[in-house]
């Protein structure tokens, strides 16, 4: 194997946190570092024509090209897990950028007590308020540590929205229930769908807060504290899984690779699949550096000072468990902290409604819309159901497109092909939506992920193996949630309503939401966690593992800025105290 | 490779053009020239051909609701989609073993789509030729296969696809559910029309940005 000459600092993936961590470091010091991202270049001129929704919503040209590699999964331990041959509950993606291209660039922030919901809930209801074989962990870190770090990230993205509670003091119309942020949106909210105005009007009638999504399809002209400057959202409704064509979405490749690329200090390598993180056998301290294997096939060591893992959930947790880096969690016993608390987010449909009026979908993006979260705090009566936590409402007006919204029908209709089928698909087209609900996923003791025994990618490596199933406590929230729906929905005019269904399974087939946690989470202790909350590996302490595989488990907020919020926080450390003084960040 | 090249004819008068409405929301296709056209074929025989567009015009009918499956040219754009990287799973997890699964695990047959069609077509020898209700008939035999529901999802997409990818000729669908294809642009319109219908003319991606995009089904 090739050893390439040292570095200073190697990033691990390309995408939201990766790129981040190289714009801070490359542009605030003189280290030298590379990126290593697996799949292809890209720049935003890419967008200008990909406005196709066949080859980029159907056939999913940016998501990650499973016949290399893909994940397998079971419901429970005594089950044999198969691969995900296709893509579908999830949508990583692949190429510089990563999923931060495709997003849909919602851009709430956690709810304070959510980085210690382990303590909180306890405190609040007693231990038993938790279901018995929860693995719930407080992050270690809290809201108002974080807040400066938040801040900053709104002004990269330059965030739209209107504030609900600026330090303390509460504004209507804004969500009341959030945390407290120091300063307003660096940008107004944005224009509003017509679907999202029936939302709000109807939920302010029943006596619900709704609010402007926060957004990072900006709603116009900004120009970040970096100096990068972006134009407007202008509506077109192809945000989710594409890139955006003017730059108005805040991407990765449209707010920091400029900078990258203007700074010597930094090169990125594309087509770079990193295999191994090499550690010091004897001290088993230090990392070495990685191995990969390069655009032209060949393996190289990449020694390094420093190693940045952030190659989204999966993959952080897949190499360190292929590196033989820390104990591998085993559900038998408790022990072993890699591969613990996987959680994805209780996102369903609660209410999905079918009016008399057009509503012209077409128009819109990923992120204008209203939400609620009068029911994403953890003081309510829940009824007769006994369940913790919640989330929010949402009507957002993605924008959409035919092949993916046509046939969507009232339950009333049983034809699925035909003429009968076909009229009423045609007449209720431009007629229906759906009434969002993201609920959190609490973690679970048998909920995790380890090598698959089986199944292996193209390299010859094991696939990673989710156990994952849904318990009571979301199939609860679910229940929960949809009547709720039907309400705001019926206040809406809506003339049909189908209720969801109701989580029974988890569902491999379904698209629930790109927002996958756990692996190689954050916490105060390395008995129940792999990195501290400065995302320091609590052996290693070269190695730093960024982005939601460091969440102890989901909020039911979007992730996307919190990841970004720990990397600043991270960056920052770095550079005012560990590179003085390399060691423990206490 | 030698093969021999198939077509499959088709007539303008029923491929593509524009959608008129009548008062009482009838629509009414315009075309304006009656000659046939041969397609060349880049996957189906011709008789696969005339089979699927046969069944995807009983999936996605022209009828009193507007026209269909027929005048979209949705088994061109099939036969298109096979012969690319979508007919050969160019992108989807096909390593052994191939083991049966609860639904949730979605499909993990080792059938590639081509496979599919191959194989489903051949228990519709003869569809071409059968009046509509025996076509449905048949149909409804195998509505629970993988076939049916591929046929089904695929006749959608080229129902609605951009018409760069052989289907939605003349953006017949786009027009049958007022989609206006990919505007550069709704910033003026979209608070405005709340509850009215708002229908701008359909542009395809190449008019609408000027641009040539190839489809990726061109793409080796």
């Amino acid at each position: 194997m090739k050893t390439l000459p040292p570095v200073d600092a190697v990033i691990v993936g390309g995408g939201w946190a990766g790129l981040l961590v190289a714009k801070e470091l490359g542009a605030r010091t003189s280290l030298n570092i590379v990126v290593l991202e697996r799949g292809q270049s890209r720049e935003p001129s890419d967008y200008a024509t990909d406005m196709d929704e066949l080859d980029y919503a159907i056939r999913l040209r940016m998501m990650q090209d499973l016949s290399k590699e893909t994940v397998t999964l079971r419901h429970n331990v005594t089950r044999s897990a198969l691969p995900l041959r296709q893509h579908g509950a999830f949508l990583p993606g692949a190429g510089v950028g990563g999923s931060g291209e495709h997003w849909n660039a919602q851009v709430p922030r956690f709810l304070p007590d959510c980085f210690a919901l382990l303590t909180k809930t306890t405190e609040k209801y007693g231990a038993k308020a938790l279901p018995e074989d929860h693995a719930v962990r407080d992050w270690g870190i809290t809201y108002n540590e974080l807040e400066p770090y938040y801040t900053r990230v709104d002004k990269l993205l330059g965030s739209s929205g209107k504030a609900g509670n600026l330090k303390g003091r509460l504004i209507e119309g804004g969500n009341i229930f959030e945390g407290w942020r120091s300063e307003e949106y660096p940008t107004p909210p944005t224009k509003m769908p017509y679907f999202s105005t029936l939302f709000r009007d109807a939920a302010k009638s029943l006596g619900y807060h709704p609010y402007p999504a926060p957004s990072a399809n900006i709603s116009q002209s900004y120009s970040n504290p970096d100096g990068v400057s972006r134009g407007g959202c202008t509506y077109c409704g192809f945000c989710a899984r594409f890139g955006c064509m003017v730059g108005a979405k805040a991407q990765p490749t449209n707010l920091l690779l400029p900078i990258i690329q203007k700074r010597k200090n930094v090169s990125l390598r594309s087509g770079a699949r990193v295999r191994r993180i090499l550690f010091d056998s004897a001290s088993k301290s230090v990392t070495r550096g990685v191995t990969y294997v390069d655009a032209s096939g060949e393996e190289v060591f990449q020694p390094a000072s420093l190693v940045f893992l952030a190659s989204w959930t999966f993959n952080n947790t897949r190499l360190l468990l292929l590196s033989g880096i820390g104990e591998p969690y085993d559900p038998a016993t408790g022990r072993g902290t890699v591969g613990r608390n996987l959680t994805h987010q209780v996102t369903v449909g609660a209410a999905t409604a079918f009016f008399d009026q057009p509503l012209n979908r077409f128009m819109g993006s990923g992120s204008a819309g209203i939400l609620f979260s009068d029911f994403d705090r953890d003081d309510l009566d829940r009824g007769p159901l006994n369940f913790i936590r919640g989330g929010y409402f949402a009507a957002r007006g993605y924008g959409f497109q035919p092949i993916g919204a046509f046939g969507v029908l009232p339950n009333s209709i049983k034809a699925t092909w035909g003429s009968e089928w076909k009229k009423a698909s045609v007449s209720y087209y431009d007629r229906t939506a759906t009434i969002g609900f993201a609920g959190e996923h609490l973690a679970y003791k048998t909920n995790f992920m380890d090598l698959d025994p089986v199944y292996k990618d193209a390299l010859g490596d094991p696939l990673l193996r989710l156990t994952l199933d849904w318990r009571d406590n979301e199939r609860k929230m679910a229940e929960f949630a949809t009547p709720i729906g039907v309400q705001v929905a019926k206040a809406m005019g809506a003339r049909e309503i189908n209720p969801f269904p109701g989580l029974r399974s988890y569902d491999a087939t379904r698209y629930n939401s790109t927002h996958i946690q756990g692996g190689t989470i954050m916490g105060d202790s390395p008995d129940h966690s792999v990195v501290s909350p400065y995302l320091q590996h609590w052996q290693l302490t070269n190695l730093f593992i960024l982005g939601g595989s460091t969440f102890p488990q989901n909020a039911s907020a979007n992730p996307t800025p919190t990841v970004l919020a720990f990397v600043y926080r991270t960056a920052d450390a770095i550079i005012d105290r560990y590179l003085k003084h390399p060691g423990p960040l206490g | 490779m030698v093969r021999r090249r198939h077509f499959l004819t088709l007539s303008i008068a029923t491929l593509g053009g524009v959608l008129v409405y009548s008062l009482d929301r009838k629509a009414t296709l315009l075309a304006s020239q009656h000659k046939p056209v041969r397609v060349p074929l880049r996957f189906f025989t011709e008789t696969e051909a005339l089979i699927v567009a046969a069944a995807a015009s009983r999936i996605f009918p022209s009828d009193e609701s507007g026209p269909g499956a027929r005048e979209a040219g949705v088994a061109i754009f099939i036969d298109r989609q096979l012969a690319g990287s979508y007919g050969r799973d160019r992108f989807r997890y096909t390593q052994r073993p191939f083991e049966d699964a609860p639904r949730e695990l979605g499909y993990q047959g080792s059938a590639t789509p081509r496979q599919i069609y191959r194989e489903g077509l051949k228990g519709l020898r003869g569809f071409q030729l059968l009046a509509p209700a025996g076509q449905d008939e048949a149909l409804r035999k195998i509505e629970s296969t993988l076939f049916f529901s591929l046929l089904c999802q695929n006749t959608i997409e080229g129902m609605f696809c951009d018409p760069m990818h052989g289907g939605n000729a003349g953006m017949i669908g786009w027009q049958l559910v007022g989609f206006p294809g990919p505007r550069l642009s709704n910033f003026d319109e979209v608070d405005k029309y709340y509850g009215k219908a708002f229908r701008p003319k359909p542009m395809s991606l190449r008019q609408s940005t000027g641009a040539k995009v190839r489809p990726s089904e061109d793409e080796s």
